[in-house]
């Protein structure tokens, strides 16, 4: 009886041990709230990758897909918060708003906001990749690869976001190259592969050999492969898609931010932060570069990707010029996260006009 | 910016790729609802077609059994949907909408495996001869066994309403199943061969998109299709060949618009956006005027649940 009663009360120490233990490393929740399905291939998927880095680390995740951006994501967030989520991403532009809101409601739960730029309450953080950084090596392949010197890119929406992308992508194909035109075919949709496929085809018979997205689906690289001409990855590696069409992918990288992110949560050291993260720090990362480039070609990107990636070089450096001859950023001068922040206007180069 | 005359026909072969889904899904849905029955489902029992091909084709590797499979997800679907609405007596507006809602769920969860997967190549038939002939080369060559059935599908369609005994009974059962049913005609036996037969088209449009169009899937990758085949079935008014033409012109203003942008016409972007929508309802409106003609075609008790009291 003696030996049972010892034998229970350390049993139960141990039990308690581990259960303490298993506290301290799991207990915080993670949510994230998506605002395509995880299925999209693209932007939500690569952010679900990021969410499983964070399972794979010991945490708890929870995520919601398809929310729209509208007085849904506010109950969505209420929802969450309410159900013991310390942390929550929300990773759409449009959720700035009902995060700031819900944040205020909830100053013990912590707020991590992609791409916004609204920081209304000491629990509400935001971060964002720097992903102007991989257009310039795509804007120097593009401007290396085209023999037609035409370029096609579909974009989405006209926000800073693709505007600020379409002229890092142009800067660093003039500066390999003169004599190229960026001609612009706007989908207005973030991922239909049937209306991408279109647009990129109208684009490949106006001339374009090397063709760029902004948008989030396959079918742009599909489409090049089938008309033999150049195109990029976007969000993650769409190599597989198109061999012999992809030359490189960017990829958006979110894991290692992730995963910081809730560490910081669990050791209490979380704080209010605004990151906006490239190359330098992972977040864009190049995939591999595809044989059929030359190799010198190889070796510039490589160099680039070094140089990028210690700050040596930016993506705008003066000077740069508006369509209309306008100094933007003078000569020896760099854009300022502010001006990149809420660039809405085409730098020289560039054909047509931002919709408006 | 090159105008020749084989880009003119290239232009048209993409005009007519992209409107295969549609005419494909008008088609089966106008059968259906020629026989009074209003299945709001095309765009649900579509993207059943795009991820059942799909899948089919990535599993077995056989093109053909990932085609056929697909238009059998399609009947599979829509019997759901005419089990509800011919045997429940369903209310069709609610039981369509539901179909689409429960289409695109289970199409994402079953799609779940097959993100991020290439598609195969799909053959296309007489790829030499597309050079041979000058604008006309591309426009009638080099293109898949779906795009020929589609183009060939309005007026199969057209000769079947008009001229077989099959067709009229169709017709029959879609004005007026009372009396169709009094010529002892069953009725509901139509109905259930046409919802599936739509069901069975709508399949076949969505593996058209993630087998042949843009092989891949991703989720809800019908784009919203399915409502603009069942728009262009209502202002076609119920007439196929006018479905054809509907579908062409959408298909040709999505992409010309694109062309424009990229030539740099000053057009506002979001005003040529708009352009396929406006332009087909337009066209489609003056070009079925005849309200004589649109009373004969249009199935007098569309929607209309038939009860039979025996």
């Amino acid at each position: 009886m003696h030996k049972f009663l010892i034998r229970s009360f350390v049993s139960s120490l141990v039990l308690l041990f581990t259960l303490t233990v298993a506290a301290i490393a799991k207990d915080v929740k993670a949510a994230f709230v998506y605002i395509g399905p995880t299925g999209d291939h693209g932007w939500t998927y690569q952010h679900d990758v990021g969410r499983k880095a964070v399972e794979a680390a010991g945490f708890k995740t929870t995520y919601v897909e398809g929310v729209p951006e509208s007085a849904d994501a506010e109950r969505v967030l209420r929802q969450l918060a309410n159900s013991g989520h310390d942390i929550i991403f929300t990773t759409s532009f449009g959720y700035m708003n009902p995060t700031n809101k819900v944040a205020k409601e909830f100053p013990n739960v912590k707020f991590e906001h992609a791409t916004g730029y609204k920081r209304e309450h000491p629990n509400v953080s935001t971060y964002a990749a720097r992903f102007y950084e991989g257009r310039t090596i795509l804007g120097t392949i593009a401007g290396t690869m085209t023999k037609s010197n035409v370029i096609g890119y579909v974009a989405s929406f006209p926000i800073p976001e693709v505007i600020r992308g379409i002229n890092s992508f142009t800067l660093a194909a003039q500066k390999v190259n003169p004599n190229i035109k960026t001609k612009i075919v706007w989908a207005f949709t973030w991922y239909d592969p049937g209306k991408e496929a279109e647009a990129a085809k109208a684009l490949i018979d106006q001339g374009a050999d090397v063709i760029a997205q902004h948008t989030d689906s396959t079918a742009i690289v599909q489409m090049a492969e089938k008309a033999g001409v150049y195109a990029f990855g976007q969000a993650s590696d769409m190599d597989k898609f198109a061999p012999k069409a992809v030359l490189t992918s960017v990829e958006n990288n979110w894991g290692p931010y992730y995963v910081d992110r809730v560490k910081a949560v669990a050791n209490g050291t979380w704080n209010q932060k605004d990151t906006w993260h490239g190359i330098g720090d992972g977040m864009v990362v190049i995939s591999g570069l595809d044989s059929q480039m030359p190799g010198d070609l190889q070796a510039k990107v490589k160099k680039l990707q070094a140089d990028l990636a210690s700050g040596k070089v930016h993506s705008f450096t003066g000077p740069i010029y508006d369509q209309k001859g306008n100094l933007m950023v003078a000569e020896g001068k760099t854009a300022d996260d502010g001006m990149l922040a809420g660039m809405m206007t085409y730098v020289k180069g560039v054909e047509g006009d931002i919709p408006k | 910016m090159i105008i020749d005359i084989n880009f003119i026909g290239l232009i048209i072969a993409s005009i007519m790729a992209s409107a295969v889904p549609l005419i494909l899904a008008s088609c089966g849905e106008l059968i259906t609802e020629r026989s009074g029955v209003l299945n709001l489902g095309v765009e649900g029992m579509m993207i059943i077609g795009a991820i059942s091909g799909f899948a089919l084709m990535t599993v077995t590797g056989s093109l053909i059994i990932a085609i056929f499979g697909a238009m059998l997800a399609g009947v599979l679907i829509s019997t759901i949907f005419a089990f509800l609405t011919q045997t429940l007596i369903t209310n069709h507006v609610a039981t369509g909408l539901a179909l689409t809602i429960f289409g695109i769920g289970i199409s994402a969860m079953i799609g779940k495996n097959f993100v991020g997967i290439p598609g195969k190549e799909f053959p296309v038939l007489f790829e030499g001869l597309k050079n041979t002939i000058p604008l006309l080369g591309p426009i009638l060559f080099g293109h898949s066994i779906v795009f020929y059935f589609a183009f060939a599908l309005p007026f199969i369609t057209s000769y079947f309403l008009k001229k077989t005994k099959i067709g009229l009974i169709v017709r029959a059962v879609g004005d007026s199943p009372e009396s169709a049913s009094n010529q002892g005609i069953n009725v509901r036996l139509v109905r259930y061969a046409c919802i599936l037969y739509g069901g069975a088209m709508s399949g076949l449009a969505g593996a058209y998109l993630s087998m042949i169009y843009t092989p891949q899937w991703i989720e809800n990758m019908t784009g919203g299709r399915g409502w603009i085949a069942l728009a262009l079935v209502v202002f076609s008014t119920w007439n196929p060949i006018k479905i054809l033409i509907g579908a062409m012109i959408f298909g040709g203003l999505t992409i010309i618009q694109f062309h424009m942008q990229a030539i740099g016409v000053r057009i506002p972007v979001q005003f040529l956006t708009a352009l396929p929508y406006i332009v087909t309802i337009i066209v489609l409106v003056v070009i079925s005027r005849d309200s004589r003609k649109i009373r004969l075609s249009t199935p007098s008790s569309l929607g209309k649940s038939f009860h039979k009291d025996n």
